[in-house]
């Protein structure tokens, strides 16, 4: 018993940091959400949804379209990686698609709003190449340069992920119907991605609530109206120090990364039932 | 190498794969390396706008600005050090001894405790930022290094205390058998023997918790500004006031740590450790 005891005791200080500087924060803002000048109510909702609604609808399509993209691209390099042929152009692409990973999300602000810019990088190369027409150049900061930033920054991660329980997988019902003559592409979906469908769930559902609470993004590559709700929530603090609309638009974060959450725990349990 | 084996030489049209292979991959490579490349450019950019593709003149003035004794880039830069490896000292001292708990002695709860250091990285943060920097307001923590190091620890300590706990049940229990055989006593052997077989674990988990408290800027931003200057705090201010060569010049100084150890974690995270980690 004493030994029980001394580890309690060890991991405690642990402990309290996060119950003190996350949990205790985690359920001020979600009390703060409901209380309007020291009473309770629905204030700071009704308040929210008037002003906040198309910020909330363009926030889930732009987080959830980009996860359906990290997705698809993360599982064609996993694909290519498990079942490409040519040692040399695996190599290339192992080597290559890593990059972004550990790049910080302010930093992937920064070079994509110079990169994708009207007169950036990106359209100056396609003018050169002859691919597009000065007149035609448009600048891509709006919510599609949001979307490149976060499938720039997270495909790497998943990929990652996804390749690495692809590595594991039984090579030998792969190699069973590539002898009943199956295409690579049929290989792919019928046989690699269900038997890595655990692993790319996770990978997404850690994508999609890191891409709802970062704030840098939004603010670097688009923070005029209609933005995401961390843009939101920071102007409100910042500019009218409103903690209360702030706290429900957070709660609102919060569920929204809940339900997919929740999704995810609904059809683990029953593939397990 | 045999026929059947080499794709290139069984069927002599294979190498035509190199076409669209090489389109996709240099697609790849320049929407990844593009922005890289930009960036560095408008680092050594003294003069560039519209319609020139490629700078018109380049010198290191703007480096000189960001270096220069007095200028507020030292300042941020200083910070960000300061924090950073506050944040590994305060976050390794916590994440040792509740490593070794969870990797050797018998706790109740041990997987909802790994679990519960795992949160603060499952949830949107935002608004829990909000909170704590109301909560530091009253408590004068605001606007202040301590409060800014507190925050990055709570963030980093996921990291911290898995990997050190990986890094403890990788070690063969046997040994520290052997110790205490010998006489040495409960703390000598953790110091002598169990702590430097650690040490490589432990230094993975310290190199990525460093980069954590270096690159996070939405705890800073709602902490430590104004008072509290830190690099991803100059670089969003600089960015949003047009000066794209100090920004640059910033993202580089906060990219480049993070490729380096991008390029020999492998080295420093063995598999036996690596396989360990969230178990």
């Amino acid at each position: 018993m004493p030994k029980r005891l001394l580890g309690l005791l060890l991991v405690l200080p642990a402990l309290a940091v996060i119950a003190f500087l996350f949990i205790l924060p985690l359920i001020m803002s979600a009390v703060g959400a409901f209380q309007v000048e020291e009473a309770f109510g629905w204030g700071n909702f009704i308040k929210t949804f008037d002003l906040y609604t198309k910020d909330i609808i363009f926030t889930v399509v732009i987080v959830s379209l980009s996860t359906v993209l990290i997705g698809i691209a993360s599982i064609a390099i996993g694909g290519y990686l498990t079942l490409g042929e040519h040692p040399v152009a695996v190599a290339i692409l192992r080597w290559l698609y890593r990059w972004p990973m550990f790049i910080p999300f302010i930093v992937v602000g920064q070079i994509l709003r110079t990169f994708l810019s009207k007169n950036g990088m990106m359209n100056n190369t396609f003018i050169n190449l002859g691919l597009l027409t000065p007149l035609d150049a448009v600048s891509f900061l709006d919510w599609r340069g949001i979307v490149i930033a976060f499938v720039w920054k997270q495909t790497p991660f998943v990929a990652l992920l996804v390749a690495g329980a692809m590595a594991s997988i039984n090579r030998d019902t792969i190699e069973a119907a590539r002898n009943l003559g199956a295409s690579r592409l049929r290989l792919l979906v019928e046989i690699v991605v269900p038997q890595v469908a655990m692993t790319l769930t996770v990978g997404l559902i850690l994508s999609f609530v890191t891409m709802m609470s970062v704030l840098s993004v939004p603010l670097m590559i688009n923070a005029q109206s209609p933005t995401m709700l961390t843009a939101d929530i920071a102007f409100r603090v910042n500019s009218y120090g409103d903690y209360g609309v702030a706290n429900a638009l957070g709660l609102i974060s919060l569920v929204l990364a809940g339900s997919v959450a929740w999704i995810y725990l609904r059809a683990s349990l029953k593939e397990r039932a | 190498m045999t026929a059947a084996r080499n794709p290139a030489r069984r069927n002599p049209l294979a190498a035509l794969w190199w076409v669209p292979r090489g389109i996709i991959f240099g697609l790849m490579a320049f929407f990844i390396f593009g922005p890289l490349f930009n960036l560095v450019l408008w680092t050594v950019a003294e003069k560039w706008y519209f319609p020139y593709s490629l700078p018109l003149e380049y010198g290191f003035s703007s480096w000189a600005k960001v270096f220069a004794p007095r200028g507020g880039a030292m300042q941020s830069l200083t910070n960000s050090l300061v924090v950073a490896l506050l944040t590994v000292v305060v976050s390794l001292v916590l994440a040792i001894p509740a490593g070794y708990a969870l990797a050797r002695l018998k706790l109740p709860f041990r997987g909802l405790i790994l679990l519960a250091f795992l949160i603060p990285q499952a949830f949107p943060n935002l608004t829990v930022y909000v909170n704590i920097a109301r909560i530091f307001y009253e408590i004068r923590l605001n606007g202040t290094i301590p409060g800014v190091v507190l925050v990055h620890v709570s963030h980093g300590l996921v990291y911290a205390v898995w990997i050190a706990t990986a890094a403890f049940s990788a070690i063969d229990a046997e040994l520290e058998l052997a110790a205490r055989n010998i006489g040495a006593g409960a703390m000598r052997t953790f110091m002598d023997v169990t702590l430097p077989l650690a040490a490589p674990g432990l230094m993975a988990s310290a190199v990525f918790v460093f980069l954590e408290s270096l690159d996070e800027f939405t705890g800073s931003y709602f902490v430590g500004a104004p008072d509290v200057n830190m690099l991803p705090l100059l670089l969003y201010t600089t960015a949003a006031g047009g000066n794209y060569q100090i920004a640059s010049i910033t993202a580089l100084l906060l990219l480049v740590p993070s490729l380096v150890f991008m390029l020999i974690v492998e080295r420093f995270l063995k598999a036996d450790v690596l396989s360990r980690v969230g178990h």
